[in-house]
């Protein structure tokens, strides 16, 4: 028997407490015809009986599994040998794992002793103890909890408004554990970027011109100094996002003014739907657009024109990240125009403007701030992209204004800092977190500028 | 029941005479051309309209209608709503076109110019025939830009004093000069309702047009703002065409010397409006304007 199956069993009592506090109310009141003596409805009254059987339950049982790995690792440790207990946290740690892996029968690092094997079946013991505890407990509560509802069921009883309460309540509790996992994210990221900034200044971190953060690990290293100054990556983001806004904003702008302003309804009832299906390809499918048909395509013909094209180019990652943006914008922008109010355009041709006159004198400055407002939402987009510039921007995070270069960007560093087995406390790994924190407050201050200048532009027409 | 204004009171205690002296719903001597009673020509015509059938897709919006439109007067139209009022307006200068669905067939003319000719241009008739909406819609730009809109757009000046100029006779002949000339750079949209209205007249003179169209222009004023836009229309008169739509029967007297009648996307009766509200000749028009419906 498993949690699992203790849950589906609570879940299965549940069923049964609603049936029998609405069977309950009904009969106190003589049956359905009496439903109108009922202060609630009788589902309340069943609602309301299985949220005692199920709510304590359930909370038990999520305390006592959230505590109890803790709780038999001390007993473990208390029952081991001294020169055991006494290793460093580390070492202890392993042993703890080693003792577990024994006991679930998975491979264990290194000889069984006699005192392990001692320790595997001590924590196997307690593990089955505690578990069936844990069934006790949380059975007969829900049992108990069951009586109480039912008996506090009455047709006086205000069964409506304590399930609206404890659903308000459900409802508060998601969302703090919503706001409160972002903030524990972005606190952690903090932390860890604290750690980083006491390894390494913070100037040269935020201006350094260098960037390679393998360390030494040995003192006669060559070639791994250790330099983290984010100026390149910064750089190659800012390039490689400059590229794709060059691609996205006038394609994805002058198509949302055709299917606006000159798109017959017919063709648009078609072509919109499939320029956003562009915003629903896994950018995965772009990465391998972008580094097997598009960067040698640049490369080759830039080998025509003479060029020398590195063949993982900003130029490629960029064109391809800018098709990705084009429904971002175009469909932002569509949106803004067509909220344009269609007087403005009566006025304008009523006066004897051209179509385009309109378009490019009275409409687009009118959604002008709108229309900004989507492309700063695409820029941070851009910048916070990954996969396309790990598949096809590179690695080497070159200082260059050249995009047929290969530069790198913040988020591809990220992924290569942290991908495979690391030290957790090299300032190599910690630097992901500090790159991953001003990214984190670039995006949030274009977010945030974006959000106010869109909402500004609603204001502005009602 | 009736809402029966002082205007139409007064009106209807003339009518009464006429009702005493035998009145009959259509006089037969009267009967003018496709159905309309009243002399649907004018002694000096700018604009003529002949059969002029309009169709939203399947939909008949006006059926045969035939009215001229002389020079230097105020002619209006009135009638109960969705009566086909401003669709006939909007012929006028083709702003018909703008809709897709929208289908218009007879013939128009603008000084013996046939402006439904495929080789006409709209873009110098919406120029000659100008057109003030109902909901004042200045563009949100500077009071300056929103007059300078349509020269530029047209080419009119060639440098900035000419367009200081003509922006600045635009404000005086829409009345709005002395109110808005410290602050023409502010934006239009922040004018109040009459003022955006008198701007979008005064956008709408800056191309020197020959007719000005205007679809209930005061629908969205205030009272005081709206007795402004009458005077103003008054004035304009003596140098324009001024088609007028409104709903306001009052407004139609004061402001107008013909008035014509539309009942479902007929014209019914046209001629002086002294005559339409004191010897209305058919009984749709009797109707209306004693506020029998509408
Ligand atoms: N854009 C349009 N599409 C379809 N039907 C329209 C459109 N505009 C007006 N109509 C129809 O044409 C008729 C006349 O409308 P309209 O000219 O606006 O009347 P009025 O200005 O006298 O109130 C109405 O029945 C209306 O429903
Ligand atoms: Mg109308």
């Amino acid at each position: 028997m498993s949690n699992t199956l203790l849950i589906l069993i609570l879940l299965g009592l549940m069923a049964l407490a609603y049936r029998l506090g609405m069977r309950r109310s009904q009969r106190l009141v003589g049956g359905p015809g009496g439903v109108r003596d009922l202060h609630s409805l009788p589902s309340y009254y069943g609602f309301f009986t299985a949220i005692w059987c199920g709510l304590p339950a359930l909370l038990v049982l999520f305390l006592w599994v959230s505590l109890q790995s803790g709780v038999i690792r001390d007993l473990v440790i208390a029952d081991l040998p001294e020169a055991v207990r006494t290793l460093p946290p580390a070492q202890l740690g392993l042993v703890i794992n080693d003792i577990q892996n024994l006991a679930q029968g998975n491979i264990v690092s290194g000889e069984v002793s006699l005192e392990m094997e001692r320790a595997a079946a001590h924590y196997q013991r307690l593990r089955q103890t505690s578990f069936a505890a844990s069934v006790v407990v949380v059975l007969s509560l829900a049992l108990l909890g069951l009586s109480v509802g039912w008996r506090l069921v009455s047709p006086k009883f205000r069964a409506r408004n304590r399930v609206e309460s404890v659903i308000k309540w459900l409802l508060v509790g998601c969302s703090t554990i919503a706001i409160f996992t972002t903030l524990g994210i972005v606190l952690s990221v903090l932390f860890e970027s604290i750690r980083f900034f006491e390894m390494v200044p913070i100037g040269e971190f935020l201006f350094g011109l260098d960037w390679s953060p393998q360390m030494a690990i040995r003192e006669d290293q060559v070639g791994s100094s250790g330099a983290f100054g984010v100026i390149p990556l910064f750089a190659g983001t800012l390039l490689i996002a400059l590229i794709a806004m060059l691609v996205a904003v006038p394609i994805g702008l002058m198509s949302a003014i055709y299917l606006s302003e000159y798109a017959g309804a017919r063709f648009r009832a078609w072509a919109k739907p499939l320029l956003e299906i562009l915003a629903g390809i896994p950018t995965v499918v772009y990465g391998f657009f972008a580094a097997l048909t598009v960067a040698p395509f640049i490369r080759d013909n830039g080998a025509l024109l003479g060029l020398d094209v590195s063949s993982e180019s900003a130029l490629a990652a960029g064109l391809v990240m800018g098709i990705m943006i084009i429904p971002f914008i175009s469909s932002l922008s569509d949106d803004v125009i067509n909220a344009v109010p269609q007087s403005m355009r009566d006025a304008s041709l009523g006066i004897g403007a051209t179509h385009s006159e309109t378009v490019r004198k009275v409409i687009l400055p009118a959604a002008l701030p709108g229309i900004v407002g989507g492309i700063l939402l695409a820029v941070s987009r851009a910048i916070g992209e990954t996969m396309i510039v790990v598949m096809a921007a590179g690695l080497s995070a070159n200082l260059t204004a050249n995009p047929l270069q290969s530069v790198t960007t913040v988020t591809v560093q990220i992924v290569t800092l942290l991908v495979g087995d690391q030290e957790f406390d090299s300032p190599k790994t910690l630097a992901a977190f500090a790159l991953g924190l001003l990214l984190f407050l670039i995006t949030l201050v274009l977010n945030v500028v974006a959000l106010h200048v869109v909402r500004k532009y609603r204001e502005a027409y009602e | 029941m009736l809402s029966i204004t002082p205007d139409t009171v007064a009106l209807g205690a003339a009518r009464k005479g006429v009702i005493t002296a035998g009145f009959s719903p259509v006089a037969d001597d009267a009967r003018a051309i496709n159905g309309t009673v009243g002399d649907i020509t004018s002694a000096d015509p700018r604009m003529t309209a002949r059969n002029v059938n309009v169709y939203y897709g399947d939909k008949l919006a006006i059926n045969n209608v035939s009215l001229d439109i002389g020079v230097n007067e105020v002619i209006a139209m009135i009638g109960p709503s969705g009566c086909g009022k401003s669709t006939f307006l909007r012929c006028l200068n083709r702003m018909n076109d703008t809709i897709d669905i929208c289908r218009v067939e007879g013939e128009i003319r603008l000084d013996d110019q046939d402006i439904y000719d495929s080789g006409l241009d709209v873009v110098p008739l919406r120029a000659q025939v100008g057109m003030v909406f109902q909901k004042p819609n200045p563009f949100p730009k500077s009071i300056y830009d929103n007059v300078a809109y349509g020269p530029r757009i047209h080419g009119l000046t060639s440098n900035k004093n000419d367009l200081d100029e003509v922006v600045e006779q635009a404000l005086l002949k829409a009345g709005l000069w002395d109110e808005v000339k410290d602050r023409l750079d502010e934006v239009g949209t922040g004018l109040s309702g009459g003022q955006q209205q008198r701007l979008c007249i005064a956008r709408t003179i800056a191309v020197a047009p020959e007719v000005i169209l205007m679809d209930e222009p005061c629908s969205a004023l205030d009272p005081i703002a709206t007795a402004r836009i009458e005077e103003l229309i008054d004035e304009l008169r003596e140098q324009y065409t001024i088609a007028i739509v409104t709903h306001s029967m009052q407004q139609a007297a004061r402001v107008s010397q013909r008035t014509a009648y539309f009942h479902l996307g007929e014209l019914v009766e046209v001629g002086k409006t002294d005559d339409i509200f004191t010897t209305p000749r058919h009984r749709l028009t009797e109707d209306y304007i004693t506020g029998r419906f509408g």
